[in-house]
């Protein structure tokens, strides 16, 4: 075996040794009543992984063809660590109550560890392990809060399900592996042609990837397990979790279903549609905001596979990608404030707690409406940019006078008009605290300045990923 | 040599068994059987597959052998999760812990 294999799976390695260095901080100052700085550490080493992530290298296989890197790889791997930085940093007030620290980010960058290997993954085998290396901690995390009824309840069913959803996906996997002979992604995209039985297995194997992005025939864990959760958590899966599932599918899809495509084509655009709209349509009446933003996730997740629709995977992947970084940190501010509100309020977490939050706290109703604008999608925020590439890309390649091309438009199109419901529902939070009158409106309080650090972080984002087309720029170039 | 279609039909039947099982049953542990019988219809897939249509590697023998040690590691977590449940609930019956609704 040769060991300087290592060297080329960088990211992965670097994410080792911040577990390392967390679980010898952890159990070397178990007895310390005070870990003040344990947060700070955590967060300093994930933005240092970000740059980590962010250094140029060079397309490469490791182990044999098991480990493939590539620059897309590496800017969605960038990505995802900023978007965990992100969660991290606003995570410690909830942390330092509970008193876990070192539990709760060994999970936390265990997960990542696990996306990471599952996307830079060159054999079913990898992507398998690296898809469960993600998915058990996952779901520790969930059950994180142990003394609260609803975590409880909400890992009980997260972990049914994506044992669930596993085993539907080996299924089809051992029927590739029944068609081909190998597990190669390589190999079985050389051989790839269109029988019952890879036809059959395309289907399962995307059921299962289909449970982790959360896409609508699989979605009925999503709700429970985002309210269930604590908020943070809730977070990570909605941003993260979904980010790096999603970009998965999409480079399979492509690097191995690639000489199937007219039938997933077909099988994402039904997905893609019903996901926005039965989506769209339970956020509109939901009245907690945690499950409000599951079922927003679940649309959200529907415009991010719209970048599958199209055909050229250089435009696809930078969408998506561009998609997913908005996401993040769209996303991750409302859910800063979501966190913020519930810790400064004894757990209040419904919209109509949020009745006159202007009048009593400015700053933050500011920061949440820039957060939903830029999740609607209205024009000056980095939202409506990201949708609108991931409507380019799907529309990429399409002719209008094939019917393949006439359904992609008619595809974008409904997208397009769920858009405007989204508008509804998003600036229905905006209006609570706006224009709503309460008697008695969430008291004034001051968040603590890691939240404060975050939430500066995700509104920077918002702002100048919108402005400045560098970044997508940037990220195009580099795929 | 039994021919790789009974393997087939045999797994096939595991795991529709596995996911009628996990579609009818009410019980959180019944379920998390039910989801193992489907992890063993992928094992004896890959496993007959291996052996049958392909002797010359042994992917699908790893395979099979990783398989089994990763819903191990998942039924632990699984079941470390049920008792959670069961402390808070006392019921591991699924309609009985449905705290969450709109």
């Amino acid at each position: 075996m040769n060991y300087s294999d290592f060297f080329k799976m960088i990211p992965e390695a670097s994410l080792v040794a911040i577990l390392i260095v967390l679980f010898v901080a952890d159990f070397a100052t178990a007895k310390t009543e005070e870990r003040k700085w344990f947060n700070p550490l955590a967060s300093v080493l994930l933005l240092l992984n970000t740059f980590v992530c962010l250094l140029p290298m060079e397309a490469q296989t490791a182990f044999g063809g098991m480990y493939v890197t590539s620059a897309s790889v590496d800017v969605m791997k960038a990505i995802l660590s900023m978007g965990t930085f992100i969660v991290v940093l606003q995570s410690r007030a909830w942390v330092e109550k509970s008193g876990k620290e070192g539990e709760f980010y060994m999970l936390i960058v265990s997960t990542l560890l696990g996306m990471f290997a599952m996307m830079s993954a060159g054999n079913f085998l990898m992507f398998f392990l690296g898809l469960e290396m993600a998915s058990v901690p996952l779901a520790c995390a969930v059950a994180f809060d142990t003394y609260r009824k609803n975590s409880a309840e909400a890992a009980a069913k997260f972990i049914i399900t994506a044992t669930f959803s596993s085993g539907v996906m080996l299924y089809g996997i051992s029927f590739l592996y029944g068609a081909f002979g190998t597990l190669y992604f390589e190999d079985i995209a050389t051989k790839m042609q269109a029988t019952p039985l890879t036809i059959m297995g395309l289907v399962f194997f995307f059921s299962g990837l289909g449970f982790k992005i959360s896409l609508v025939p699989f979605h009925f864990w999503t709700a429970d397990t985002y309210q269930g959760a604590p908020t943070t958590i809730t977070g990570y899966l909605s941003v993260i979790s979904k980010g790096a599932a999603a970009f998965t599918l999409l480079s399979i899809l492509f690097h191995v279903f690639g000489g199937m495509m007219q039938y997933w084509h077909v099988l994402m655009m039904i997905v893609v549609v019903l996901s926005i709209t039965i989506a769209n349509f339970f956020a509109v009446r939901q009245g907690e905001l945690k499950r409000f933003m599951a079922f927003s996730s679940i649309s959200q997740a529907g415009y991010i596979m719209l970048a599958a629709i199209g055909n050229d995977w250089a435009t696809s992947v930078a969408s998506l990608s561009y998609y997913v970084l908005i996401y993040v940190v769209a996303n991750m501010a409302v859910f800063t404030i979501i966190a913020v509100v519930e810790q400064n309020n004894g757990g209040k977490t419904n919209i109509d707690d949020y009745n006159g939050f202007y009048q009593t706290n400015p700053r933050l109703s500011f920061l949440m409406t820039l957060a939903m604008f830029s999740l609607g999608g209205i024009p000056p925020f980095a939202g409506m940019f990201s949708k609108f590439f991931v409507f380019m890309s799907g529309l990429n390649g399409a002719d209008i006078s094939t019917t393949m091309g006439a359904w992609s438009y008619a595809v974008v199109f409904i997208a397009l008009l769920n858009t405007v419901i989204s508008l509804y529902y998003y600036l229905k939070i905006v209006k609570a605290m706006y224009i709503k009158h309460a008697d008695h409106p969430l008291p004034t309080f001051q968040s603590d300045c890691n939240s404060k650090f975050a939430l500066a972080v995700c509104t920077a984002g918002i702002m100048v990923f919108g402005v400045f087309s560098l970044v997508y720029e940037w990220i195009a170039a580099a795929v | 040599m039994i021919p790789v279609e009974y393997f087939f039909i045999l797994s096939g039947l595991l795991f529709f068994i596995g996911v009628f099982g996990f579609v009818t049953r009410r019980n959180l542990v019944a379920m998390l059987i039910s989801v193992e019988l489907v992890l063993n219809s992928v094992d004896i897939n890959f496993a007959a597959f291996n052996r049958l249509l392909f002797p010359g590697g042994y992917e699908g023998m790893f395979f099979t052998l990783f398989s089994i040690g990763v819903s191990a590691a998942e039924s632990a977590v699984a079941l470390a999760i049920i008792i959670n449940v069961y402390r808070h609930f006392h019921s591991d019956q699924v309609n009985s812990i449905e705290n969450m609704k709109l």
